[in-house]
């Protein structure tokens, strides 16, 4: 088991985490506020099992928060997707229907690996997964066949977003297997929900690749500074 | 885990919903004692649940407050909490305190989109309720709301 593969689920779990962290208080409705913090908290808590796996295999002093609040940019793994800005409710709920699409057919098949513990990580947290996969599908489908200006917030989503979709798929040399073994459902399950949500399902583009080898946008930088500052200003502190 | 272990934890409280004990929830796997002392082994609810924390050092105070010398607190993943785990007694101390107990697994927990699972009114037992948010208060609860005595409560969801 490769400890780089464990740093990539835990930093694509935190990053995302963190990105959706940032609408607390500022959701469009309480409810919305709520859910979305939920599966902050969901994320949150499949990076830290991550993460404490990944110290266990290190076996060098690391820690699950060494892991996470004293890597910099260049050492996480997380897919571009993930590092985004929120932008809209749009934007967000779309970037969640991409990772959650694929974080459940990448979890269903790591809880079926001989990894006892990668196994009974995944499998906890599919659970969480496949509720999210649904909040957000259900939200595609009320943006995108919507009022007209929810239409156009969401086809301006999919411009942007697009794009970063396609390193989910890409191999790199950690991963234990190739991920376009999971386009097939993926696919269909986009096509399934964009349909109805009359939204258009674009044709291959040129998609971005470079988070999970430590190639990041400059967004990255901004969140680990936010999100690192207290462990970074405070060394060794705790609450 | 023999009665007289089980009945010391029942003293342990989650602490967000304090009407159940954690053997309530069904969340302590096994309490093995050693010559040592004591190993008690728990699986977290939710992956993210902020309270397992709280609750393992609660389990280990509450075992040395009763005698035991060495405490340990071992989590597991493997197999995974269930709501199918929660003692039936557990959901019904849930309905008195205002909060809908968990359905069976089998009849939800799957992604059928603008579907909510028909749930009773712990106050009123109405049928005609419906959900405001999948996500609640806590990653465990989901909101409802009911439309016979119109007032809003929690449901455990099913897991």
């Amino acid at each position: 088991m490769h400890v780089e593969f464990l740093l990539h689920l835990a930093d694509s779990a935190l990053v995302l985490g963190h990105r959706n962290s940032e609408w607390c208080g500022h959701g469009p409705v309480l409810e919305q506020d709520i859910a979305i913090t939920n599966i902050s908290l969901d994320l949150i808590g499949q990076a830290r099992n991550f993460y404490q796996y990944a110290a266990v295999l290190r076996n060098d002093g690391s820690t699950e928060d060494s892991l996470a609040y004293l890597r910099d940019v260049r050492e996480f793994r997380n897919p571009l997707l993930v590092e985004q800005p929120n932008g809209d409710w749009a934007h967000t709920i779309l970037r969640q229907f991409f990772m959650s699409n694929f974080q459940y057919e990448l979890y269903r098949w790591l809880a079926a690996q001989e990894d006892e513990q990668l196994a009974a990580i995944c499998n906890k947290a599919l659970k969480e997964v496949t509720y999210h996969l649904r909040w957000s599908s259900e939200w595609v489908i009320r943006l995108g066949d919507g009022t007209e200006e929810s239409k156009q917030r969401m086809l301006r989503a999919i411009d942007d977003l697009w794009t970063f979709t396609g390193e989910l798929f890409t191999r790199v040399p950690y991963e234990p297997m190739d991920p376009a073994m999971f386009s097939n459902n993926y696919q269909q399950r986009i096509t399934e929900i964009f349909t109805e949500a009359t939204l258009p399902v674009p044709s291959d583009v040129y998609f971005q690749q470079g988070g999970k080898t430590g190639m990041h946008s400059e967004h990255l930088g901004f969140v680990l500074a936010e999100m690192q500052f207290m462990q970074r200003a405070y060394p060794g502190a705790s609450w | 885990m023999n009665d007289h272990i089980k009945k010391i934890l029942s003293n342990v409280q989650d602490p967000e919903v304090p009407v159940l004990s954690v053997i309530d929830l069904g969340i302590v796997r096994d309490a093995v004692e050693t010559d040592e002392g004591i190993e008690v082994v728990i699986t977290p609810t939710y992956t993210g649940c902020p309270a397992m924390d709280v609750i393992a050092t609660q389990i280990r105070m509450e075992l040395l407050a009763h005698g035991y010398r060495s405490v340990t607190v071992k989590t597991v993943l493997s197999p995974a909490w269930t709501t199918d785990w929660m003692t039936e007694d557990g959901k019904q101390k849930l309905k008195a305190y205002g909060i809908a107990p968990p359905l069976h697994s089998q009849q939800v927990c799957a992604t059928e989109r603008f579907s909510d699972e028909v749930i009773q009114c712990p106050l009123c037992n109405s049928s005609h309720t419906h959900q405001v948010s999948n996500f609640g208060s806590t990653a465990c609860k989901a909101l409802y709301q009911c439309d016979d005595c119109k007032e809003p409560f929690d449901y455990f969801k099913c897991h």
